[in-house]
C-alpha cells in the first residue's frame, strides 16, 4: 500500500511573550491509503497544532522542523500557492464548530459548488448536479431545497453534514476531522461518526480524527496516537491499544470517561493536576507529576519512545504490564 | 413520550419543587408558535438530583429556565418551597432568587471578564448584605477552597486567565455563595474535556453532600448523568418520555427513544460499535409537532394509535414511569 502521509520528527514551537512554547515535539506518524488514525489528548496537548501543521495552516509565529511528506512529496516547505493546489483535492479539513465555519450570508448551494467549479473545473450545471449528489450522500432528505438554504436555517448536525459534504467534494486522499462531533449531541454524534466511516471506505480516504474522547475513536479508527504535552506518548493499532495499554496516561484518560455501567454516586477517577507549562523545558517525563506510578527515574530523565516491534510504541520507563 | 401525565409525582415526599402542566411557548409572529415545553409536570424531593436528558431542542434548557421564571412560563404552575412563583410579583420573586441558582454551560462567557474572581464572588454577597467586608472576604476564601481552588492564587485573577474547568469551578463557587436550596445545572460539563468533566462532576457531588443541595442536572449525555443523578427524566420535543431511577433507565429501558439515547453513547471499546442506526434523521419542528406521541415519526414501533392518542405516563415498575403505547419489554 502506498503511504499517503509520512511525518518525521515534526516539532512546532511558538514564539510568545513568555518565551518559546513547545507545542509538538518530534512527532512521527505515517498513514497508508484509506487508513484512519485517531489523535487523542486533552486541551493543550498539541493535537490540533499537529494536524494544522500537516495541512500548512500554522500562524506566522510558529517555527517548524522535521519533514512532512504527502504522497511521497515533501510539502513542509511548499509556498502557499502550491499548497493551495493540495487543499481540497489532496487534503481537506472538517473543523470543530459547524456554526462558525460556514459563511453566514451565502446559500449552502453556493458554498458547496465553489470548490467543484474552482478545483475540479466543472461547469455550473455539472457542479450543481454533483452537489445534489453529495447532499444525498451525506443523507440530507431534501437536497434541492437544501441548496437554497442559509446556514442559520440549519441545526448543528445538519451544518456538520454540509461541512463533510464540502470537505469530501473533491475526493481528497486525506481528510482531517478536528473534533468534528464535540459540539454535537450524542445521537447526532453517532450519526456523523458513522457517516464519516462510510465515506472514508467508499472514497478510500485516509483520515486523521482529532478528539479528546477515547470513546469516539474506539470504533472508528485503525490506529490511535495519544498525545500529552506535545509528545506522542503512545501509538498502537486501535484494538491493541485498548487491550494492551502501556502508558499510565492513556489508562487515566480511559478511566475518566463516564460510562453507563458506572454505579450511581461513585466518584469518577480523575487525572489530578494539570499539564506542565509548555514554555519551560523541565527534565523528566512531562506526566510524572500526575502519574500514579511515578518513580525517581521519571522525574530525572525523559523516557524515549520505545517500539515493541509490533507497531505499538510508548514513552514510559515503567509501562503497565511491564516491558515485553 | 412523548406524552403527558402525572403518575410520576410524589405528593408524600418532602418536596421542595412541584411543577404542574408547565407550558412554554414562543410566539414567532404570523401565527407561528414554538411549543418548547408542553404540559410537563415534575417534582423534586429535598436532597435528590434530577437529571433532565434529551437532544438539542427538546426543551430541557427552556424547562430549567422556566422554573426560575426566566422568562415566566406561558401556563402552568411552579411551586418552590411552598410558594407559587408564576403569580408572584417582581419584588417577592427577587426575594426567592438566592435560594435557586443556576450554573451555565459555557463557563468562560458566564463570568465577567473585567472582574477579578474575588469580585465575581463578592457581588452576590454584597447585593444581599451577607455581612461586612471582612466576613465577605472570609466567605470568598471558603467558597474557593470548597471548589478546590487556592484563594491566594486565584483571587485577583480574571476569568480569561483560567481554563474552562477552572472557570466552571468559579461558577460553582458563585452559585453556592448565597447558600441556595436548589441549583439548576444546565449542561455544566458539555464544554469540557473528558478528563476535566470527571473533576467537575465529582466536585458537584461533593458540594451537594457538603451543603445539602438539591440539583437539577440538564444534559444530553446519559453517561454523564448516570454518575450523578438519583432520578432521570428523558424529554423529547417538549414532552416527557420516561422517568426512572438511573439504573432502570440503562438496564431496563422501556421507551424507544431512551433506547436510542443509550445506544448513542460512545463506548471506549473497539469491539462495541455505537449504533447510530437506532436513530436517524432530525427531530421534527416544534412549531408543528406530530400529533399523538411526538416521537412517533422516528419510532420503530409506531402504530396508528400513536398518531391519534397521546400516551400518558404510567408506572411499569416501582418508581419507573413510561409514556408509550408500546413500551419495550423489560
Amino acid at each position: 500500500m502506498s503511504k499517503v502521509l509520512e511525518v518525521t520528527d515534526l516539532s512546532i514551537t511558538f514564539d510568545t511573550p513568555r518565551g518559546n512554547l513547545r507545542a509538538v515535539n518530534d512527532a512521527t506518524i505515517t498513514l497508508d491509503q484509506g487508513e484512519s488514525i485517531g489523535v487523542v489528548g486533552e486541551s493543550g496537548s498539541g493535537k490540533t497544532v499537529l494536524s494544522r501543521a500537516i495541512m500548512g495552516l500554522l500562524p506566522g509565529t510558529a517555527t517548524r522542523s522535521g519533514s512532512i511528506k504527502y504522497m511521497g512529496k515533501e510539502i513542509s516547505d511548499l509556498p502557499e500557492k502550491e499548497l493551495r493546489e493540495l487543499w481540497g483535492t489532496g487534503m481537506a479539513m472538517i473543523f470543530q464548530d459547524p456554526m462558525t465555519t460556514l459563511n453566514p450570508v451565502r446559500r449552502i448551494g453556493a458554498q458547496l459548488t465553489e470548490s467543484l467549479t474552482v478545483r475540479l473545473k466543472l461547469s455550473k450545471k455539472e457542479a450543481h448536479e454533483q452537489a445534489i449528489e453529495l447532499l444525498r450522500r451525506v443523507r440530507i432528505a431534501d437536497p434541492e431545497g437544501m441548496m437554497r438554504k442559509f446556514p442559520y436555517q440549519l441545526s448543528g448536525g445538519m451544518r456538520q453534514r454540509i461541512m463533510i459534504a464540502i470537505a469530501v467534494s473533491c475526493k481528497p486522499e486525506l481528510l482531517f476531522a478536528d473534533e468534528p462531533t464535540t459540539a454535537l449531541d450524542v445521537t447526532v454524534q453517532a450519526q456523523v461518526l458513522e457517516l464519516l466511516s462510510e465515506l472514508r471506505k467508499e472514497f478510500n480516504m485516509a483520515m486523521i480524527l482529532v478528539t479528546h474522547d477515547l470513546g469516539v475513536v474506539a470504533g472508528h479508527t485503525d490506529k490511535i496516537a495519544v498525545m500529552y504535552a506535545g509528545d506522542v506518548v503512545e501509538m498502537a493499532p486501535t484494538r491493541e491499544l485498548f487491550k494492551n495499554m502501556k502508558m499510565p496516561y492513556t489508562e487515566a484518560l480511559l478511566k475518566s470517561i463516564p460510562r453507563l455501567e458506572t454505579p450511581t454516586g461513585t466518584r469518577l477517577p480523575v487525572i489530578e493536576g494539570r499539564l506542565p507549562d509548555p514554555t519551560k523545558n523541565e527534565p523528566g517525563c512531562p506526566f510524572a507529576n500526575r502519574c500514579p506510578y511515578v518513580a525517581d527515574k521519571c522525574r530525572a530523565e525523559k523516557p524515549p519512545l520505545k517500539d515493541t516491534g509490533t507497531g505499538h510504541l510508548y514513552r514510559c520507563w515503567f509501562p503497565i504490564g511491564g516491558e515485553k | 413520550m412523548a406524552g403527558s401525565g402525572k403518575a410520576h409525582m410524589r405528593p408524600d415526599g418532602d418536596r421542595i419543587l412541584e411543577i404542574n402542566d408547565l407550558t412554554v411557548e414562543f410566539n414567532l409572529g404570523r401565527g407561528k408558535v414554538v411549543k418548547a415545553v408542553s404540559g410537563i409536570s415534575l417534582d423534586l424531593i429535598r436532597g435528590e438530583t434530577l437529571a433532565i436528558v434529551g437532544e438539542s431542542g427538546c426543551g430541557k434548557s427552556t424547562l430549567g429556565k422556566a422554573i426560575l421564571q426566566l422568562p415566566k412560563p406561558t401556563s402552568g404552575s411552579v411551586n418552590f418551597l411552598s410558594k407559587e412563583l408564576t403569580t408572584m410579583n417582581k419584588h417577592d420573586l427577587r426575594e426567592m432568587r438566592p435560594a435557586m441558582q443556576m450554573i451555565f454551560q459555557d463557563p468562560i462567557s458566564s463570568l465577567d471578564p473585567r472582574l477579578p474572581v474575588s469580585e465575581v464572588l463578592a457581588e452576590p454577597l454584597r447585593v444581599w448584605n451577607r455581612g461586612n467586608e471582612v466576613e465577605i472576604n472570609e466567605k470568598i476564601d471558603e467558597l474557593l477552597r470548597a471548589a478546590n481552588l487556592d484563594p491566594a492564587v486565584v483571587r485577583d485573577r480574571r476569568s480569561y486567565e483560567f481554563s474552562g474547568g477552572q472557570c466552571q469551578r468559579i461558577s460553582i463557587a458563585r452559585a453556592l455563595a448565597l447558600d441556595p436550596t436548589m441549583i439548576i445545572c444546565d449542561e455544566p460539563v458539555s464544554a469540557l474535556d473528558v478528563s476535566v468533566q470527571a473533576q467537575i462532576l465529582n466536585l458537584l457531588q461533593d458540594m451537594k453532600d457538603r451543603y445539602g443541595l438539591t440539583l437539577i442536572f440538564i444534559s444530553h449525555d446519559l453517561a454523564v448523568v448516570k454518575a450523578v443523578s438519583t432520578r432521570v427524566m428523558v424529554m423529547y420535543l417538549g414532552k416527557v418520555c420516561e422517568v426512572a431511577p438511573p439504573d432502570d433507565v440503562y438496564l431496563r429501558t422501556r421507551h424507544h427513544y431512551t433506547k436510542a439515547l443509550v445506544g448513542s453513547v460512545p463506548i471506549p471499546d473497539p469491539d462495541r460499535k455505537i449504533s447510530a442506526g437506532l436513530m436517524q434523521g432530525e427531530p421534527p419542528s416544534t412549531i408543528d409537532p406530530p400529533s399523538g406521541c411526538r416521537f412517533r415519526t422516528r419510532c420503530p414501533a409506531a402504530t396508528e394509535q400513536c398518531a391519534s392518542e397521546e400516551p400518558q405516563l404510567r408506572e411499569v415498575a416501582v418508581g419507573h414511569f413510561v409514556a408509550c403505547h408500546h413500551p419495550l419489554e423489560a
